[in-house]
C-alpha cells in the first residue's frame, strides 16, 4: 500500500536527462514518423514513467511497481522536445484512492529544461489486487 | 475553416511483436507482459499486450499526421479501457478515428476512437492542436 503521507508531494529527479538524437530517431521509427527533427508527442513517457517508478517504488513510498497497470495518461505541451533538451524532472502524487482492492494513483510529471517548462504529464497507474 | 463536427479519415495501423520489442526498447519499457507470453499468461493476462503508450503513440501519429506534424500537438489524453492483444506470427490492427469537438481560434480539439479486433482500446481520448 502507498504511504499515505506521501500524496501531494512533489519529487525532484536526482539527476538530468539529456534527449539524444538517436533516442528520437528510435521512437519515430516505431510510428514510422518521418519528422525526426522533433519528438512524438508521447516521446516525454521515455523520462518520466521511469522517474515515476523510481520514486514510487521506493521503500518510504511503498507501491508494488510489479503489479501496475497504466490506466490513463495525459500531456501538456508547451513545445515540441528536441534532441539536445537536458530536462530535470519533478513528479508530484497528486491523488490516491483504493477501490475494489485496486490502489489507483495520478502521478503529475514535469519537465523543466533550465527555468522552462516544456511538458507536463499526468499519469494513472493502478496496482491491481 | 474546420467545422466542429468534421469527420477525420479512419486510419489503420498494424502491430506485432516485433513493433513491442522496437517500441520497448525506444521506450525504455521491459515489462515482460509486453514481449513473453508464458509471463504475461502467468499474471492472468490472455496473451502478450501492446503497452497502452505505443498505442497513444500510433494515436498521436494519426494525430500529427492530420494536424501537420508534431509541434502543431498542444494536449493530448487517452484512457487505457482494454489491452490490444498481440499473439505470436500475427499482426493486429489498430483503427483509429476521430470527429471535431471544439474550434476556438486556431485551437481544435478532436475526440479520438482506438479499437482493436472491433474492441475499444483507447477512450475518453482528446487531443488539442493548433492548425
Amino acid at each position: 500500500m502507498l504511504n499515505p503521507d506521501s500524496v501531494g508531494r512533489t519529487f525532484a529527479g536526482a539527476e538530468s536527462v539529456t534527449v539524444s538524437q538517436s533516442e528520437i530517431d528510435a521512437f519515430c521509427a516505431v510510428i514510422s514518423e518521418g519528422d525526426t527533427t522533433v519528438a512524438p508527442p508521447t516521446f516525454s513517457i521515455r523520462i518520466t514513467l521511469e522517474q515515476s517508478q523510481e520514486i514510487l517504488s521506493n521503500p518510504e513510498i511503498g507501491l508494488d511497481w510489479s503489479r501496475v497497470v497504466h490506466g490513463d495518461q495525459r500531456f501538456e505541451i508547451k513545445r515540441p522536445i528536441v534532441a539536445g533538451d537536458t530536462f530535470k524532472c519533478s513528479s508530484t502524487i497528486e491523488s490516491y484512492k483504493v477501490a475494489a482492492g485496486n490502489e489507483i494513483v495520478t502521478v503529475r510529471s514535469d519537465l523543466h529544461s533550465i527555468d522552462e517548462l516544456v511538458v507536463s504529464t499526468w499519469s494513472t497507474l493502478v496496482v491491481r489486487a | 475553416m474546420i467545422l466542429v463536427g468534421t469527420k477525420l479519415e479512419e486510419q489503420v495501423f498494424y502491430i506485432d511483436r516485433a513493433m513491442l520489442k522496437a517500441y520497448a526498447d525506444a521506450s525504455g519499457d521491459q515489462n515482460p507482459i509486453h514481449q513473453n507470453e508464458e509471463f504475461a499468461v502467468s499474471v492472468g493476462l490472455p496473451n502478450v499486450i501492446a503497452h497502452g503508450m505505443l498505442t497513444m503513440a500510433l494515436v498521436g501519429k494519426f494525430v500529427t499526421d492530420w494536424a501537420g506534424g508534431s509541434p502543431a500537438v498542444k494536449e493530448f489524453s487517452g484512457r487505457f479501457v482494454k489491452p490490444v492483444i498481440v499473439p505470436a506470427n500475427q499482426r493486429v490492427d489498430l483503427t483509429v478515428s476521430a470527429v471535431v469537438t471544439e474550434v476556438v481560434g486556431d485551437r481544435i480539439t478532436i475526440d479520438l476512437k482506438a479499437t482493436s479486433a472491433g474492441v475499444k482500446v483507447l477512450g475518453m481520448s482528446k487531443a488539442v492542436v493548433v492548425k
